[in-house]
């Protein structure tokens, strides 16, 4: 996969960088699973895949309405005669019935607490496209954006790679549950100043990704009076706003905005996307939505790079217009996501492993410090890997997500069936039996053998090259990549 | 006195950018939008605030037109028709017929609603290997079979407009250039420009020997680059040409392919019309002339398509890159994550163009509308005496109106332009929005309407021709008694070119109500 030294000079900057994100001793585990793919009857003991924030949990529903509805489709004998129109619309606008769907599914999402305007939902090539674009208009090349650690490892792609922005991370610590702290954000914001480095805006992650938590209101109100102080804008990636499957209510960014509260709106912009809520990444339906004139402007006119297609843009907007189905989905999906998560947290209470207590998400934060040989990211890597290749588990080590301490996971329990779940915790559960009885300090020669048996870079781990390969893995025949974590 | 120092600040803003003249011409045809320009100034990117997108020209005009005003065969006879939108409308009930014949190919038919769940959830960047597949396929039998693509070197991207923007970020830095030869389809642009940082650099065609690409221009062009200290970095060719309809013979592609090669740098062909090609010549593409006994060095061969002209789906943002070079197949899927196809889509492409049979009789039946229409559309036109350059593919015709110009001059061409605009009421394209160097060409589409709208069309374009030699004679007459010769040919300069408006308002219409607005012309 390497390129030759001819193609240095051939090929751009951008394409000779790392920026892409892929290149990190972290596909041991996408490699171990692509190799030794579960499969609870043709291969039990097999790597399941438990990094991939997936949440195909309600397709029996989606399934049930479009049966239900061929109309929806151009491609059924009912829908068919709108075939033309539908394929040879390319306006970047989109559908006028796909934004006023998706802004009343942005609006049932927040509970009916605030109301979208349709005329601001702007496309994009799912979140992925949409985190890229808001970058492109916000920030010039050397720019920086704010983000809590820990976040999604993506964002250093998506954000940084073709646009040249940097990221500054404001990190955030489990002695008060990860909340963003004001003191967090002035030091990150005072540091990036005495790096003559311009700070255009802060980027959030509500609910979060990996935490699964969402933003109290105080926060969220700090967050906002803290933004207009410096006058940068706030992002609010809200991509698992219907995730949110228990109390505490979300409190959306556009709430904050209908309170009183001083706020410049041109500063406020929200990402979203129907990859986690609804469960269709493969869809690809990113959307960016700004309270800002010129962004929405400009942003769609960026759309043209990452358009919705008009065939998928016309199911959604039949399927999200039927009111009863998106009641009826969400509260569905969040009672389907509470269990799952009851499931799997008391499984891993059973043998004394916590999560960061969470309402929302796909994942569990998974604290696994006191298993670490030692509190450093070499032991975190290296207990993922036993994980990995004894436990044999993918779950996502806290460093890949930039956290500041190590021994964290994300572990994912939504994209999988009931058994497999079971049978994970079950490999958990003696994992943890026989790490407590062999770990002790004064048992050194068999932790060290099973070091030695792993195959692990010895390569330090600075901040730039922590990041999740995200699994867009370089085995090209793969069946079963995904391309977002 | 604010409206002056605002001013400042947005042309100071607007030097490093090429659109200088016309940015002034925008201030003072807008003030409004200073106001805002300027608040957002420094609260947003350089990208977000300069013209790069290219739709803040008085192009927009025709749009305007069109949009106030919309031509309906019966609701409103009298309105203006759109020939500004390369569309290909002809060939959907075939399409629509094959839909009925297979509703597997659907994720939402009773048929095909079992596969739903693994094709929404299916988000892995290099697509569903059916959709490579079938692509490959097809790209194949447009060519006749005469080559064959590796489906693993197809990578997706949101549109063509998707896939020149991320092999542009693929292949050049900011400040780097790719040459182009002119006439030129103006989303270039944007889509190779704007966010890039790229520029691009015209090589020059000409009508006297048919707009050929000619191994003269292409060293000029070169060389200007080098004395402006520009780095070149690759030719970018459009075949078949776009605004032109010609094809590129084998001694031109051979040519071309030799140039890149003795300068080292990369060829990008925009294939986009490869099966609108409605009679001989054959079309060849470049992936035929690397297999010949040509000497090449494959890394520097990259082909751009999609289904949006060749089949008519603009809609459903099937874009694809096809490199020779591995690293950028594997650096352009890594981007494709930023414009993926819909796997819904994917999914239904994948299934008709698999269809050996469909396939085989859509490219044919599809090359015989499209002559069919040509042929009336460029009989009707030379019934009055006009003529188009002599073409075998695309959607359109590269119409000669320079002897209706008062001059040959730019600013005739828009008068003219304007004139059949409002008058006529044709919305068609001037030649100066695809850089064109010589006055007075204009790019007529015919595939986006039905035969009764063509009528109307030539008709209203027999009888402005018609009108117009009356009133011509008649300054004839004038001309003669004040013994005054009114003509002005300016050559246009270089600099002059890169600053004249030249950029089509892609119709990206700024008038946010628009319902038939067209995000590609």
């Amino acid at each position: 996969m390497g390129f030759t030294s001819s193609n240095q000079h051939l090929l751009s900057k951008i394409a000779t960088s790392l920026g892409h994100g892929e290149d990190s001793p972290y596909f041991d585990g996408w490699k171990a699973y692509d190799k030794d793919p579960f499969n609870l009857t043709q291969n039990p003991n097999g790597v399941i895949q438990m990094g991939l924030a997936e949440n195909p949990l309600c397709f029996d529903l989606i399934q049930e309405w479009i049966k239900k509805n061929p109309k929806a489709s151009i491609c059924t004998a009912e829908g068919v005669d709108e075939f033309k129109d539908i394929a040879i619309f390319q306006d970047y606008h989109g559908l006028p019935e796909f934004r006023n769907a998706v802004a009343k599914f942005m609006g049932r999402a927040r509970g009916g607490r605030v109301t979208f305007d349709p005329d601001r939902i702007v496309m994009s090539g799912g979140a992925t496209g949409a985190n890229e674009l808001i970058a492109f208009c916000l920030a010039d090349p050397g720019d920086a954006f704010l983000v809590p650690s820990p976040y999604y490892p993506a964002f250093d792609r998506d954000l940084r790679w073709r646009t040249g922005v940097q990221l500054v991370p404001v990190p955030c610590h489990s002695s008060n549950d990860f909340k963003i702290t004001k003191a967090a954000l002035e030091t990150a914001y005072e540091k990036a100043q005495e790096s003559n480095i311009k700070v255009k805006g802060l980027i959030i992650t509500n609910p979060s990704n990996p935490l699964g938590t969402i933003l109290d209101r105080e926060t969220l109100r700090t967050l906002v009076s803290f933004i207009n102080e410096k006058n940068i804008h706030l992002i609010c990636d809200e991509i698992y706003a219907a995730t949110v499957f228990t109390e505490p209510n979300f409190v959306s960014i556009a709430e904050i905005l209908s309170e009183d509260i001083a706020c410049n709106r041109d500063l406020i912009h929200i990402v979203y996307s129907l990859s986690k809520d609804m469960g269709l990444p493969g869809f690809r339906v990113g959307i960016v939505y700004s309270y800002n004139d010129e962004v929405v402007n400009c942003g769609r006119k960026m759309s043209s790079y990452g358009l919705v297609s008009t065939q998928t843009q016309h199911l959604i907007a039949s399927m999200l217009l039927d009111e009863e189905f998106t009641e009826s989905f969400i509260t569905e999906s969040a009672k389907r996501l509470a269990t799952r998560h009851g499931v799997f947290t008391r499984g891993l209470a059973k043998v004394n492993i916590d999560c960061l207590n969470s309402n929302a998400g796909l994942f569990c934060w998974m604290d696994l410090r006191r298993l670490l040989k030692e509190s450093t990211v070499e032991a975190e890597l290296a207990l993922w890997r036993l994980i990995i290749h004894e436990v044999k588990l993918n779950v996502s080590p806290g460093s890949s997500f930039h956290c500041s301490e190590p021994g964290w996971f994300r572990v994912c329990f939504a994209n999988m069936d009931e058994e497999t779940m079971e049978v994970a915790l079950q490999r958990i559960h003696t994992f943890v039996h026989q790490k407590e009885t062999v770990v002790p300090a004064k048992n050194k020669k068999l932790w060290r053998s099973n070091l030695r048996s792993l195959s692990f870079s010895s390569r330090r781990l600075g901040l730039d090259e922590v990041v999740l390969m995200s699994p867009h893995s370089p085995i090209p025949h793969s069946p079963l990549l995904r391309a977002k974590t | 006195m604010v409206i002056n120092s605002l001013l400042s600040v947005f042309i100071s803003h607007c030097i490093d950018s090429n659109y200088y003249s016309n940015s002034l011409r925008l201030v003072i045809f807008r003030s409004e939008m200073v106001f805002t320009l300027s608040d957002q100034h420094h609260l947003l990117s350089k990208i977000a605030t300069n013209d790069g997108h290219g739709e803040n020209s008085p192009y927009f005009d025709g749009w305007k037109a069109y949009d106030s005003d919309p031509f309906h065969a019966t609701k409103n006879s009298n309105g203006v028709i759109q020939m500004g939108l390369a569309e290909n409308q002809l060939c959907f009930n075939f399409v629509q017929e094959w839909i009925k014949r297979n509703p597997k190919a659907s994720i939402c038919t009773v048929d095909g609603v079992t596969q739903f769940k693994d094709i929404a959830i299916f988000q892995d960047y290099h697509g569903l290997p059916e959709f490579r597949n079938a692509v490959a396929n097809f790209m194949g039998r447009v060519r006749g079979g005469r080559v064959t693509f590796d489906p693993d070197r197809i990578v997706m991207s949101g549109g063509a407009t998707g896939a020149h923007e991320s092999i542009t970020f693929c292949l050049a830095d900011p400040g780097e250039a790719f040459l182009v030869p002119t006439p030129y389809y103006p989303g270039f642009d944007r889509d190779l420009r704007w966010r890039t940082g790229v520029q691009l650099l015209p090589v020059v065609c000409e009508s006297s020997n048919n707009f050929k690409i000619t191994e003269a221009a292409l060293e000029a062009a070169y060389e200007k680059a080098q004395e402006a200290k520009i780095k070149v970095k690759g030719l970018l060719i459009t075949n078949p040409s776009n605004p032109l309809g010609t094809i590129l013979d084998r001694e031109t592609l051979r040519s071309i392919v030799n140039f890149i090669n003795q300068k080292n740098i990369h060829l990008v062909c925009d294939e986009i019309y490869a099966a609108t090609v409605f009679t001989q010549p054959k079309f060849i593409s470049i992936s035929e002339i690397i297999e010949e006994d040509i000497e090449c060095n494959r890394n520097l061969i990259h082909i751009v398509y999609s289904l949006s002209k060749d089949m008519g789906f603009p809609g459903f943002r099937v874009g694809i890159i096809y490199s020779y070079n591995n690293a950028v197949v594997n650096c352009c899927r890594k981007m494709s994550s930023f414009g993926l196809v819909s796997t819904q889509t994917q999914h239904l492409i994948a299934s008709m163009l698999s269809d050996q049979e469909f396939v085989e009789s859509f490219i044919a039946e599809s090359a015989k509308r499209l002559a069919m229409r040509h042929r009336i559309f460029t009989r009707g036109l030379s019934q009055v005496d006009i003529s188009c350059l002599k073409s075998n593919a695309g959607l359109f015709v590269w119409m000669d109106l320079r002897r209706l110009l008062k001059d040959s001059t730019v600013k005739a061409e828009m008068a003219l332009w304007r004139m059949i605009i409002k008058d006529v009421k044709l919305n068609v394209s001037p030649g100066s929005s695809f850089h064109c160097s010589e006055p007075g060409w204009f790019r007529v589409c015919f595939a986006n309407m039905d035969d009764d709208t063509m009528e109307v069309a030539l008709r209203r374009i027999q009888t402005f021709v018609l009108k117009g030699k009356e009133a011509d004679l008649e300054v004839k007459r004038q001309r003669w008694r004040n013994d005054i010769l009114r003509l002005s040919l300016k050559p246009l300069r270089y600099d002059e070119m890169t600053m004249t408006p030249r950029s089509m308002m892609s119709p990206h219409s700024p008038i946010p109500h628009s319902p038939l607005v067209r995000a590609r012309t």
